[in-house]
């Protein structure tokens, strides 16, 4: 057991060290291209390291992790257009100015996301196994034809906004100072999961996926933890739509969208479930399948999908679980 | 008058909503699968009837090939993947399904392009009809009301009244039983694979006649009939037709009606931006008021 609890944590390790190696090598080289596409897989990492929580440690599969995704990215864009216009946000009942600091933007977002998570999580959570997937994925659609239908912050067009918002003391438009923020908050939110589910929360929201009437037979109302990381997870993803939002200074309903529910999922499998750093892996894997088959075909989402399907079939312990000779870990 | 012409049309739309549900809330029901390529399934049928009916100018003829073609393909991947993903957990189930959808759309895309196709009606139902009341109706949309009525009857009378029926009915009910009893499952399951395909297939084809068949039609179905099984109750045909027709009302009527009553309480620009908005997330309250009050569906056996 021992020894393979290290090897969880040198594979976790070497990981992180590769994609931040990865960024550095190539800003070295003077490729802000690479160093711009590390960026985004340490986005899709951090999103993926959310949903896990939820999906991985609680066992609840979220088809429906879009919504926090794309209200992290519209929260963002919206405050950022307020700043560049000097309009507020809201007048009423209390005055919400714009803003185009990360620092500022990044609770907002968090906030927001973990709102929409309780609101969204209370309800699923009254179901469970394929109701619950099917829910979840409902909600985030209702999310997504509403901003498609709310013409105020460019429905179907998306909001543009010009400037990358700042953060004291750094360039963010610099590709690898934006990548460095990032990365530290990957490796944040990855010892905050490494940590919340070694704790007690963590191992009574694990408990409840093994066995639920268990759970309620050693005292544990089974609901109240998985809503708990049902909202951290969609704060962490908020987060993580913040920073994609930020990169691309763009937010479109694409960020809602089923499709992108679909991939942050696939993040989670491709590196494997309940892993700590599986899904940065996952993330990393997306984006270099997605350059190197998309160099080979336009269709690289066909081979992308038939990858996946092998994997499902026949490796479904993910990357990890490949390097680390196990099966899957939840 | 507009009011009874909205109702058509929601009816129509919720018999198509039906027919997709259908096979959805079959394959949950009996194989306990959920299968997120159904979609898929729909354009599949879409594009056969596109491509058979311009390769031979024949609207029926390609119909029929919606339906032989959805279930054809329904067949040949529940035999090459769904077959081994029964024992799997849901997730795996998401999963690979979402990777046929890859699978399928891009190859489509292949095969046919970007560019949407469209079919074109035979006289013989075009043009529209005058209803009692003097109402104009499209011929084509109470044709398609007509079909998704004969399916659910179709339906009733095959799961009740055969001898397919009561196996289906067992295989919901006790699957290693039915097993013992010298029922050949693996069969079965391909079976009610195929006819949900198939069903799937042939709403595809209508839709497509209507609007355009192109790559990718298949996902907002798919989630609106998510909507339609998840307030029906998972496994419950009966459950599905109320559900679609539920949904099918509820959102043509929204989206008809609300600019219009908003509009005595505000002015005309933002009832109209505000009565849209609302109106396209009007189902997912339904859904969710369901869940409150029922959360295993309005005829769901099982929580």
């Amino acid at each position: 057991m021992q020894q393979t609890l290290n090897r969880d944590t040198a594979v976790n390790l070497a990981i992180f060290a590769l994609l931040v190696a990865t960024a550095l090598g190539a800003h070295l080289a003077g490729n802000g291209f690479t160093v711009t596409l590390a960026t985004k897989a340490a986005i899709f990492g951090l999103a993926g390291v959310g949903l896990n929580l939820a999906l991985g440690y609680g066992g609840l599969i979220s088809f429906g992790h879009a919504a926090f995704f794309g209200i992290g990215g519209y929260i963002t864009g919206i405050l950022a257009s307020h700043a560049s216009t000097g309009t507020p946000v809201l007048s009423l009942p209390f005055t919400v100015m714009g803003s185009n600091e990360m620092l500022g933007i990044w609770p907002m977002a968090m906030l927001a996301a973990g709102l929409a998570a309780l609101v969204i999580g209370a309800l699923s959570l009254r179901t469970s196994g394929v109701y619950f997937i099917m829910v979840t994925l409902a909600f985030a659609q209702m999310l997504y034809y509403f901003a498609i239908s709310w013409p105020r912050y460019g429905g179907e067009d998306g909001l543009s906004f010009y400037v990358r918002n700042s953060f004291p003391g750094l360039n963010t438009f610099a590709p690898i100072q934006y990548f460095a923020i990032c990365a530290t908050l990957l490796a944040v939110a990855l010892v905050f999961t490494a940590v919340v589910t070694q704790s007690r929360f963590g191992l009574a929201l694990q408990a409840a996926r093994q066995n639920s009437q268990r759970t309620v037979a050693v005292g544990i109302r089974p609901y109240a933890i998985r809503l708990t990381a049902f909202v951290l997870s969609g704060m962490i993803v908020g987060l993580a739509g913040s920073l994609y939002a930020d990169l691309n200074r763009f937010v479109s309903p694409a960020m809602l969208s089923w499709h992108m529910s679909g991939e942050i999922m696939v993040f989670v499998i491709l590196g494997g479930v309940g892993r700590l750093c599986g899904p940065v892996a996952g993330a990393a894997l997306f984006i270099l399948l997605e350059h190197v088959l998309g160099g080979i075909s336009d269709y690289w989402q066909a081979l992308l999908g038939l990858l996946l399907l092998a994997i499902v079939l026949f490796a479904p312990g993910g990357l990890i679980g490949i390097v680390t000779k196990r099966g899957r870990h939840a | 008058m507009l009011l009874a012409e909205q109702a058509l049309n929601g009816l129509q739309y919720g018999m198509m909503l039906f027919l997709m549900a259908a096979g959805l809330t079959l394959v949950f029901g009996v194989m306990g699968l959920i299968n997120l390529a159904h979609g898929s399934l729909y354009m599949t049928g879409a594009f056969a009837c596109a491509a058979v009916a311009a390769a031979t100018g024949s609207f029926w003829l390609g119909l029929a090939a919606s339906l032989v073609a959805a279930a054809a393909a329904g067949a040949l991947v529940e035999m090459a993947v769904i077959r081994r993903l029964y024992a799997r957990d849901h997730l795996d189930q998401v999963l690979a399904t979402f990777a046929l959808i890859l699978v399928f759309s891009e190859g489509t895309r292949w095969l046919f392009g970007s560019f949407p196709l469209y079919l074109k009606l035979p006289a013989s139902l075009s043009g529209a009809v005058v209803l009692p009341g003097g109402l104009h109706y499209p011929l084509f949309r109470l044709v398609i009301i007509g079909f998704g009525a004969a399916v659910a009857l179709g339906l009733w009378w095959l799961i009740t009244r055969t001898r397919l029926g009561i196996r289906i009915r067992a295989g919901e009910a006790d699957r290693e039983m039915i097993g013992a009893l010298g029922v050949d499952i693996a069969r079965l399951y391909t079976i009610v694979f195929a006819l949900g395909a198939a069903l799937a297939g042939f709403a595809g084809a209508l839709v497509g006649t209507i609007q355009s068949v192109q790559v990718g039609m298949g996902e907002p179905v798919l989630i609106l009939a998510f909507v339609v099984v998840v307030i029906g109750g998972i496994g419950s045909i009966k459950g599905a037709f109320v559900g679609a027709l539920l949904v099918g009302m509820t959102d043509t009527l929204g989206k008809a009606l609300l600019p219009g009553l908003l509009s005595r309480i505000w002015d005309a620009s933002s009832a109209n931006t505000v009565g849209a908005s609302l109106a396209s997330v009007l189902i997912y309250v339904l859904m969710a008021v369901v869940l409150i009050l029922r959360p295993q569906g309005l005829f769901g056996a099982r929580g």
